[in-house]
């Protein structure tokens, strides 16, 4: 498979906390790849070192053949990298449908347009709402993001990710908090999206990780301790002691 | 809610200048020249703070410099007609030139801070710029400059005309509205209010946040550096203190007292402002002692500015 997202030999360290250690890790076209790991094992901080909010202490970040090390946050979102955030981050005085269109907006033509106003506008407008339709949010379109439960508020990051076609998604941890009928909605948007793109998850509850990843990553200190399929990590010793617990019915 | 809408809508400002032209109107027919110059003064520094709107209500910088670039425009009608250029058709053009300029260098290198840091370089910045200009003393150093000769433009329309200058603010400041208004509904202001909503959220959308800003700054600039060409031209004096830090923190103080974000709501704010200092110094010398206290009440008390006020009045 086509490797679309790869990071070599990454290292980060705050002070004496070592977040990340020589870490590599690869997202392939079509494949769901989980990063699992204990609190503090440094998940977020590879999203953020793989999204450019963070610059690596050393090693290098590929998106599909072209090296990223040194681009913002925004080049990576241009190039098709996506992401959504552990504390969900909406625009709160838009409305939802607006949400949207700005996501679309930004990968739709420059937005150094000063004259023609932005809404109405169809072009940014109708997929907008055909990505709030696909996540069956779409009677929430007009409610303003402020007002969304913490569950719908998920949804709409993950529609605002989608919204900008990306090749690779980072999730960090989209089912915290969310009802179990949202999860399980969220656990089949997923899966469906499979097909369009490569993503990389970060995720507590397990039963959505072994549900969805085609590989999974363990994280522990910064370090890699076992990658591979979920039948191979899940029988890993060493996962087995460092976080999974052994009592821990898998 | 108390936030003040920022997008489509005009909300109250029809009705606010059709107040502002039957104002100019009766000062004509019969309140005299002195209300023509007060209005003229108002509408003035009303442009001003509709510019600082774009910059603190609309894209969520705090900018305490702005007085900077009033005093740029000011500045550079003055050096030029004390040079013998008092042609409009160039000074005013210059002038817009040097105030985007000014705008985009304090800009660039300002945008690299945020919140507090924000609010400490563009007041250093204007700070550098106010004594930049004590130190011209080829054009009057701290005693200003006096300008013998308004803008001229043609013989048919003259800005010494207490009127036409008084028309000319007023046309000026609406297409100002306009234009404002249109920007912050445009794709480029929807990125501007999505950045200061979340300005995360617009990086990882792929949006280069802070060149969006560093326009708006600039743009900003440029219209509060027309102002200063006004003012200029209003007084037919430059002097420093047009660029000191009170001046922008009264412009900040207007925006906030009218409204963030609704630019109209900064046009209120500075037409209160100007008439009810007047108002207050007419009473007593020591106005200010009553004018503070009265800024801080409204600002407690309303937390959307007079806009928000008006508006729940409105409502009810």
């Amino acid at each position: 498979m086509r490797v679309l997202l790869a990071a070599k030999g990454l290292a980060k360290s705050f002070g004496a906390v070592v977040a990340a250690a020589d870490l590599d890790l690869a997202v392939e076209a079509g494949e769901i790849h989980a990063l699992i790991g204990p609190n503090g094992a440094g998940k977020t901080t590879v999203l953020r070192l793989l999204s450019g909010e963070l610059r690596p202490d050393a090693g290098c970040v590929w998106l599909a053949d072209r090296e990223v090390t040194a681009l913002a946050v925004h080049e990576r979102a241009r190039l098709g990298l996506a992401r959504t955030f552990q504390h969900s981050s909406v625009l709160s005085s838009f409305s939802v449908l607006e949400n949207v269109a700005v996501a679309i907006q930004a990968h739709a033509g420059s937005s150094f347009r000063f004259f023609k106003p932005a809404s109405p506008d169809p072009r940014l407008e109708e997929p907008a709402l055909a990505i709030l339709e696909r996540l069956g949010i779409e009677g929430l379109a007009d409610r303003p993001a402020a007002a969304l439960a913490h569950g719908e508020r998920r949804l709409l990051e993950l529609a605002m990710a989608l919204a900008c076609r990306p090749q690779v998604l980072l999730l960090d941890e989209p089912l915290a908090g969310v009802s179990n009928k949202e999860a399980q909605r969220l656990i089949g948007v997923l899966a469906a999206l499979r097909a369009e793109m490569g993503m990389l998850l970060v995720e507590h509850d397990m039963d959505a990780v072994f549900r969805l990843a085609d590989r999974i990553t363990v994280l522990v200190n910064g370090r890699v301790i076992a990658s591979g399929s979920p039948s191979a990590v899940r029988a890993d010793p060493l996962v087995r002691s460092a976080y999974l617990g052994e009592e821990e019915e898998l | 809610m108390s936030a003040v809408r920022t997008r489509g809508g005009h909300g109250l400002a029809p009705l606010l200048f059709v107040l502002i032209a039957l104002a100019i109107l009766s000062a004509e027919l019969w309140a005299g020249p002195y209300y023509l110059k007060l209005l003229s003064r108002a509408m003035i520094l009303a442009l001003a703070a509709l510019a600082l709107d774009l910059v603190v209500g609309v894209a969520g910088l705090v900018s305490l410099g702005h007085a900077a670039f009033l005093g740029v425009g000011a500045y550079t009608v003055g050096i030029l007609a004390e040079h013998g250029i008092t042609s409009g058709w160039i000074q005013w053009p210059i002038a817009l030139f040097a105030s985007a300029a000014f705008a985009l260098v304090i800009g660039a290198l300002s945008l690299r801070t945020r919140g507090v840091h924000f609010i400490m370089i563009t007041l250093a910045f204007a700070q550098m710029l106010y004594y930049a200009a004590n130190s011209l003393s080829r054009y009057g150093g701290d005693d200003g400059l006096t300008i013998w000769n308004r803008s001229e433009f043609a013989t048919f329309f003259s800005l010494a005309d207490r009127s036409t200058f008084a028309w000319t603010c007023f046309v000026i400041l609406l297409l100002s509205y306009l234009l404002l208004a249109r920007v912050v509904a445009s794709r480029f202001g929807r990125v501007l209010r999505g950045a200061k909503d979340n300005e995360r959220r617009m990086e990882a959308l792929g949006y280069p946040v802070a060149r969006f800003r560093l326009v708006a700054f600039t743009l900003s600039g440029t219209l509060a550096g027309l102002a200063g060409v006004l003012l200029a031209n209003l007084t037919e004096f430059v002097a420093p203190a047009y660029m000191s830090w009170h001046r922008s923190g009264e412009l900040l103080a207007m925006v906030v007292l009218g409204g963030l974000g609704s630019l109209y709501g900064a046009i209120i704010g500075a037409f209160f402002f100007v008439l009810v200092e007047e108002a207050l110094a007419r009473i007593t010398t020591h106005w200010a002692l009553v004018f503070g206290p009265f800024l801080i009440l409204l600002v407690l008390l309303g937390r959307g500015g007079l806009v928000g006020l008006l508006e729940n009045l409105g409502r009810r």
